[in-house]
């Protein structure tokens, strides 16, 4: 390779501190959306490389619904603590307590829907004018026409039909007073690349992403871990199995992989030979081939 | 698995076609031949095809994103796909390929180093294949393939495939485009897509997936004229850097070096570059289009907005524009009209000073009596500016010779400029 040519992983990474920056440059009250999964972990690092030798300028939201695996809340304090973040939570019980959502019943019932709510209420609650998150538009078809900066009207709502051309890397951020936007800086990353970026950047990740053994049952062909906040069916065994994650949502809707990869080299190949997509695992997109579309169009991540 | 994946570059291509061409067709093959196509992903497309009563299973269906597109059965907008092979990864802006879609053909060409343009074997050149080759060159997309496809319907004859490339060269002579190849492909049965075809064995060419995986981008970057664009200010206020005073942004051009004289654009004034910053250490050089802080060696008042340079290679300082402008409004480009404008990290307004003339985008003939500039027309305009932009010509330079219009009522992106 020529000596002014950058590795795929270099160039990403610079597009992505490019738009975290525009993201500062042209808003004045931004948040990044923080789940504790691997892709807001790769986004708050590129923002501190963003923003280096000065502290990012912006905090950090976790939308908690309250079903979290114990692990994913130990990491977040954890690299909260060590590199000076603020950390602001948004509460899907108090939502529910507020009577502004209501909790799903039965077997499946899952807050996934409800964080919606809690997000629009705390973006209008802390002003803020644009939203970054982590989302990769090779994640699901819903997202591979999603932009950069993807506008919001007042409602929090995503128009499909009616998105900005996004041309070369000159975005546009003007808005009126009260919409807001949502900008994904790692767009155009896919899981592997995530992966990679994780191992060449030696990126702290919470253990659950690695293969551990632990309390599982099967549903509709979907390992779920056991945890308080799910009910299991008199016909569902819960047993001890060797899986990881592939992604981390709420505990009720993301299933787990059978895995022995125990290490991120071994995570690699995994994916490299795998054949379903990381999606493939959360029951919310399964409810309808248009699953996704419809949760985003109302205000969804 | 040997780390080959830290070795790796990534290209950004379009694919253009009329409808049917086989542009879906094209692109399901190069995902599923390379194994990137997931088993959920093909459980959820056949279950559509089941349901559709489809012989076989649908890849075109893999490519087709939002539910309206779905079920018109047409692609409006533009999509990305991902793939990768261990030489490189792949990002595709799929297009629509209709005049009426010709401002979504401009988006994802803007970014794009190279266009597939589908010609279907049968058909030879037409309207459309036109269209799409003026857009890719007026892009500035430094590399074209023009795939011959559906050969397996022209019994894979060397004859034809020869009479449609002398039809072609001598066409895409008029482009400004100058690394033009012609593949001979069957999307449908995969032949010279990824592996070779054994029906055409006259084919004495690579695969479109080999030209794909070894085009050469790296000088696809300007890397001679130095420009640096400011987007922040960095400046952290704490005692271990209490002085830092840092300027972010993403080199637009050139090769910028630890210790180079430099001048700062509108201002004038020069220093010298005492560190460039990264966040894994100083770093002695930085091309495009790499992201970095730089520190000068004396005290300046710079912004964002303002541009890095050398004294001997400046670009042009000017508040009078000439470009070619895609619009992309809803309603007419107006004459006289005043418009917000963005270049590089620049915000500046304009008005519309004179619009010269309007482009046929299927024969290139310039229209000099039409004036009237509707969605997805492309025009010759003159823009007088509030500010003066720091400019290179489009052809030279994508990042500092482009620009894009904004309507002020409602903020929409409605023109797209490239600076001539
Ligand atoms: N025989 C033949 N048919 C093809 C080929 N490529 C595409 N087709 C067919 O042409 C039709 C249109 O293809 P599609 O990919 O949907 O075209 P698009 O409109 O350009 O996306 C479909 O029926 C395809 O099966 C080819 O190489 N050979």
């Amino acid at each position: 390779m020529g000596s002014y040519n950058l590795t795929h992983l270099k160039e990403l990474e610079s597009e992505a501190i490019f738009v975290i920056r525009e993201v500062v440059a042209q808003f004045e009250n931004p948040v990044l959306l923080f789940s504790g999964g691997k892709d807001s972990i790769v986004c708050y690092h590129l923002a501190r490389k963003a923003f280096y030798p000065a502290k990012v300028p912006f905090p950090l939201m976790h939308v908690d619904t309250g079903h979290n695996f114990p692990e994913t809340i130990q990491f977040r304090d954890k690299l909260i603590e060590e590199t000076g973040a603020r950390l602001i939570v948004g509460s899907v019980q108090q939502s529910i307590d507020e009577g502004k959502s209501t909790e799903e019943k039965g077997v499946n019932a899952s807050r996934n829907k409800l964080q919606t709510v809690t997000l629009l209420d705390a973006i209008e609650a802390n002003k803020f004018d644009c939203a970054m998150g982590g989302a990769r538009r090779d994640e699901e078809k819903a997202r591979a026409k999603e932009r950069f900066f993807s506008h919001r009207d007042d409602f929090g709502q995503w128009d499909p039909k009616n998105q900005r051309p996004e041309l070369w890397n000159t975005f546009n951020g003007k808005k009126n007073m009260g919409e807001h936007f949502r900008v994904f800086p790692i767009s155009n990353w896919t899981e592997m690349d995530i992966w990679q970026y994780i191992l060449a950047e030696k990126i702290d990740i919470p253990s659950i992403y690695f293969s551990h053994t632990r309390d599982c049952f099967v549903r509709d062909g979907v390992i779920m871990g056991k945890t308080d906040f799910v009910e299991t069916k008199d016909t569902e065994e819960v047993q001890p199995m060797v899986v990881r994650f592939r992604t981390i949502g709420d505990a009720t809707c993301t299933g787990a992989v059978a895995s022995t990869a125990a290490t991120l080299e071994e995570i690699i190949e995994e994916v490299a030979s795998t054949r379903v997509t990381e999606r493939g695992g959360r029951s919310d997109d399964k409810r309808s081939e248009a699953a996704m579309e419809d949760r985003k169009k109302e205000g969804y991540f | 698995m040997e780390k080959s994946y830290l070795n790796m570059d990534l290209l950004r291509f379009t694919t253009a076609g009329s409808v049917d061409d086989g542009k879906s067709t094209l692109i399901g093959r190069l995902l599923y031949d390379s194994k990137s196509i997931f088993e959920d992903q093909m459980e959820a497309i056949q279950q559509v095809s089941d349901r559709k009563g489809e012989e076989h299973v649908n890849l075109a269906l893999l490519t087709d994103g939002l539910r309206d597109e779905r079920e018109q059965g047409i692609t409006i907008d533009v999509a990305y796909r991902y793939f990768a092979t261990p030489q490189r990864k792949f990002i595709i802006a799929d297009t629509p390929g209709h005049i009426q879609y010709t401002r979504n053909m401009v988006t994802g060409a803007s970014t794009a180093n190279l266009a597939i343009i589908l010609i279907d074997a049968r058909h030879g050149i037409v309207e459309q294949t036109k269209r799409h080759s003026f857009i890719a060159s007026l892009l500035g997309i430094p590399h074209i393939v023009y795939c011959i496809n559906k050969m397996d319907l022209v019994d894979y004859s060397q004859e034809v495939y020869n009479t449609l490339v002398d039809d072609l060269e001598d066409f895409s002579a008029k482009l400004e485009t100058k690394d033009v190849r012609f593949i001979p492909i069957s999307a449908l049965k995969g032949d010279n897509v990824v592996h070779r075809s054994e029906k055409m064995g006259w084919f004495e060419g690579a695969t479109l997936m080999h030209t794909l995986e070894t085009v050469h981008i790296a000088s696809d970057h300007n890397h001679i004229d130095c420009r640096f664009p400011i987007q922040n200010v960095i400046r952290p206020q704490t005692t271990e850097h209490h002085d830092y005073r840092g300027y972010a942004g993403r080199i637009a051009g050139g090769v910028f070096k630890k210790g180079d004289a430099v001048m700062v654009l509108p201002s004038g004034f020069t220093s010298k570059i005492k560190s460039i910053d990264t966040f894994d250490g100083e770093i002695d050089e930085a091309f495009a289009p790499m992201s970095v802080t730089m520190t000068l060696e004396d005290d300046i008042d710079i912004s964002r907005g303002d541009m890095i340079v050398r004294e001997n290679n400046k670009p042009e300082v000017s508040q009078d524009i000439e470009a070619m402008i895609c619009w992309m409004g809803d309603s007419p480009l107006k004459e006289k009209g005043k418009y917000a404008l963005k270049h590089t990290s620049k915000d500046a307004r304009c008005m519309v000073k004179e619009i010269k003339y309007k482009v046929d985008i299927n024969t290139l003939h310039r229209n000099e009596a039409d004036k009237v500039i509707s969605s997805n027309d492309v025009a010759r305009v003159t823009l007088r500016t509030t500010s003066p932009l720091f400019i290179d010509q489009y052809g030279r330079n994508r990042n500092t010779g482009s620009l894009i219009l904004i309507d002020e009522a409602t903020n929409n992106t409605v023109g797209a400029g490239m600076i001539i």
